[in-house]
């Protein structure tokens, strides 16, 4: 569609272009759900130290393994990425399924963990306040893992049945945006939870 | 009026054929199922009218119950409900789907876009503000069981901790005030990205961020602030809802938690809220105030830089709600400062619009006339802020009505003044028919004359000591004669509102074709017919200056000569 100018000084050469809406969009979402994380880890913080009665969080163990698992997904997307942009489409799925497998490690890890903290400490989300915050900041980060994870196996299924082609690039990048976020966050409930509030 | 035979690049060039007839389910089938930015735009705001009629009623029962000392018009239980849903209505279902219809309908419109970036979200966004609102009311007849008819809300709008625990509100009403938050902020956010990702990477040709209209501006910068402040009231109703489903201990002082947490966490939404509230009505100031004086804005820079600055501080203000729950004097101090530093940029602001009229041929058609005193009211509701900010004064006024007259004059005088004045601009290029100006005028002595009666009055009682929140009072106060003049203003208030909607279904009808370009306006939606096309622009719109339709009017003269 050519567009007839307005003004003398404004030609049809002269490049106009703008970012990606998408990629907007996202990083739109990830301000507002920093803000949301946010509220939750000042929570975590001011409470730390003010439980008056049950477990404390010395019964924490720290999840290393499991923060390497969803901090390597980073990585692997990463090269997921890359080789959707090469037009490999075979190293594509390898390096997503390999991403799926190992968020739904940290996923299983986490399970562990608080199977163990509610059956072995009697730590539930209504025992103390440590309980309430501690379930509600990790449990806010997991159900992102989650959506996360829903996200990535859809694609993958797109991606099995040939469905998904070159062209889906950006969105692809959109989707591994969110999933470095997700990564990012972890890092910082990490530092909150297993190593100033223990 | 301007003149309509103006070849105006965009607009249709060929009549549209005759439309046929459409059954009541096609009609209600093709607004349901919409994605188009224009239909959702109205959706949004024919929404939040008729909110504002709930609202507004809810207002005039609390008024007549305390028109006299010792009156039993309302129960406590029901006033206590009414002035919580009053509040929450007119906050989230009000304020914030009327600003976000109009920068649905006007943002692609005025940057020369085909559509939001993302239309369908914008449609899920409407209806999950539409069910959230529909699911707060539906606590009247939910709320504390299957039959517990007359069980809304009652914990106050700001739902201080503890009064939200199991203990002290038991059954669902406060259940329904936080989950139909969440359920309604989700939409907002949802639109405020959609707007954010609209203004970033939809516009057209030429659209640079310095020749984009303040409108889209302000809005730019509205929704980006609503995406950090709505988010963290949707973490605090989080916490809020473990609590009492849950048996969490966010709030619960016996296990170590603190209601003064609650406190911050929505104050940490609730002070930028106001300002994501006021600011809009800045963006309609900035559209009329121009027009109606025929000359350019003035300090455009300025202007924008203002806008940012404000959604900047706005962030840092939040505790001055809270200066008498204790907090350390620093903070006191603190927060008075960054509260005072407010009044800087939106100095800035009203000085720029007494600019703009400065000297110009000013039109008092019905917009110009609400925005006018949007103006003037607007700074005094700024002056009564700096009042407050100041920590002792505050200590004298806390939750006295002088805090509500404040607040009122705020969202009223400011906001409410700016979206009728928008309304009253707007709703000729929406529906091509223009808004009785007899009627408009009605509407505009009226409603300004109850304003005054009714906010100008109210800071009284406040310096008398009146607490906000209270049902009834002793005739030995002397507050009596005071409320009742409140109320009378605010019953006439209520009139200038049904007046005013009489006018729209009215105008609807039978108004006056409006053309184009009904008020020789300059930006880009005047281009285009009155309604928009689905497509809104045959072809897409080249711009060269802040006033693209001023240099296609004015080829002599255009702006781009002087914009460097």
């Amino acid at each position: 569609m050519s567009a007839i100018p307005l003004t003398p000084h404004i030609s049809d050469d002269q490049p106009w272009k703008l970012p990606s809406k998408g990629k907007v969009g996202m990083y739109c979402l990830i301000v507002a759900e920093s803000a949301i994380f946010i509220i939750f880890v000042l929570a975590y913080l001011f409470y730390i130290g003010k439980t008056t009665f049950g477990p404390t969080p010395a019964v924490l163990e720290v999840p290393i393994i499991n923060s390497i698992a969803l901090l390597s997904s980073s990585i692997t997307i990463m090269l997921a990425e890359r080789a959707l942009e090469h037009g490999k489409m075979k190293g594509f799925s390898l390096w997503w399924a390999i991403t799926i497998a190992l968020g739904s490690y940290f996923l299983y890890g986490t399970g562990v963990e608080w199977y163990k903290l509610i059956h072995e400490d009697g730590l539930t989300i209504s025992t103390n306040l440590f309980g309430t915050t501690f379930y509600s900041l990790v449990g806010l980060h997991a159900t992102h893992v989650i959506f996360g994870l829903i996200g990535l196996t859809l694609t993958l299924i797109f991606a099995l049945t040939g469905k998904l082609k070159h062209e889906h690039n950006e969105k692809v990048q959109i989707l591994a945006l969110y999933w470095h976020f997700v990564d990012a966050i972890w890092i910082v409930v990490f530092t909150v939870v297993y190593i100033i509030g223990r | 009026m301007a003149d309509s035979t103006l070849p105006i690049q965009g607009a249709l060039d060929i009549t549209p054929p005759a439309a046929r007839k459409h059954s009541i389910l096609e009609i209600a089938h093709s607004w349901i199922t919409t994605v188009d930015h224009k239909k959702l735009g109205i959706l949004y705001t024919v929404f939040g009218i008729f909110w504002l009629l709930v609202g507004g009623a809810e207002a005039i029962a609390i008024r007549i119950q305390l028109a006299m000392p010792n009156n039993h018009f309302l129960s406590p239980q029901t006033y206590n409900q009414f002035f919580t849903m009053h509040g929450t209505t007119m906050v989230f279902l009000v304020g914030m789907t009327i600003i976000f219809g109009f920068a649905n309908y006007l943002v692609p419109l005025m940057i020369g876009a085909r559509d939001m970036a993302f239309p369908r979200l914008n449609a899920f966004s409407f209806w999950v503000t539409a069910f959230g609102g529909t699911l707060l009311y539906y606590s009247f007849l939910g709320g504390s069981g299957l039959y517990g008819v007359g069980s809304a809300p009652d914990v106050g709008w700001f739902a201080y901790a503890p009064l939200t625990a199991r203990a002290f509100s038991p059954g669902h009403a406060t259940d329904y005030w936080a989950i139909s938050l969440i359920v309604s902020g989700i939409g907002t956010v949802g639109t405020a990205i959609n707007i954010v990702a609209t203004t970033v990477s939809m516009r057209c040709k030429g659209m640079t961020l310095m020749r984009m209209p303040l409108f889209v501006w302000l809005f730019f910068v509205v929704s980006a602030l609503t995406l950090i402040t709505i988010t963290p009231l949707t973490a605090a109703q989080i916490m809020l809802t473990i609590d009492r489903y849950l048996g969490g201990h966010f709030f619960d002082t016996q296990a170590g938690g603190s209601a003064v947490a609650w406190m911050h966490f929505f104050w940490i939404f609730g002070h930028p809220e106001v300002y994501v509230l006021i600011l809009p009505a800045f963006a309609i100031a900035n559209e009329i105030i121009p027009v109606f004086s025929r000359k350019a804005i003035f300090g455009y820079p300025a202007m924008a830089a203002a806008s940012v600055g404000i959604a900047f501080v706005s962030l840092g203000v939040w505790a001055h709600h809270m200066f008498t729950v204790g907090m350390t004097s620093v903070s006191n101090a603190f927060f008075t400062l960054s509260t005072m530093l407010v009044g800087i940029p939106t100095g800035i602001k009203i000085f720029n619009w007494l600019a703009t009229m400065w000297g110009g041929k000013i039109r008092f058609a019905t917009p110009m006339l609400f925005l006018t005193a949007f103006l003037f009211q607007f700074l005094i509701a700024g002056l009564t802020g700096i009042m407050l900010s100041v920590s002792p004064w505050d200590w004298q006024l806390h939750n006295s009505y002088f805090v509500i007259a404040h607040f009122h004059y705020v969202l009223v005088g400011a906001l409410v003044f700016a979206i009728f004045g928008g309304l009253y601009y707007w709703f000729p290029k929406a529906t091509g028919k223009m808004l009785s100006e007899k009627i408009g005028k009605w509407h505009f002595w009226l409603f300004i004359i109850g304003f005054h009666l009714t906010f100008d009055t109210m800071h009284v009682p406040g310096i008398l000591g009146m607490p906000r929140s209270i049902y009834t009072y002793e005739p030995d106060r002397g507050w009596g004669p005071w409320n009742l003049v409140v109320s009378i203003g605010g019953i006439i208030q209520g009139i200038a509102t049904l007046v005013f909607a009489y006018n729209m279904i009215v105008s609807l009808r039978k108004g006056e074709e409006a053309g184009p370009d009904p008020w020789d306006a300059w930006t880009l939606e005047w281009t285009t017919s009155s309604p928009p096309p689905d497509y809104n622009f045959a072809i897409d719109p080249v711009v060269g200056s802040r006033r693209p339709l001023w240099d296609l009017k004015h080829p002599e003269d255009p702006d781009w000569k002087y914009e460097a």
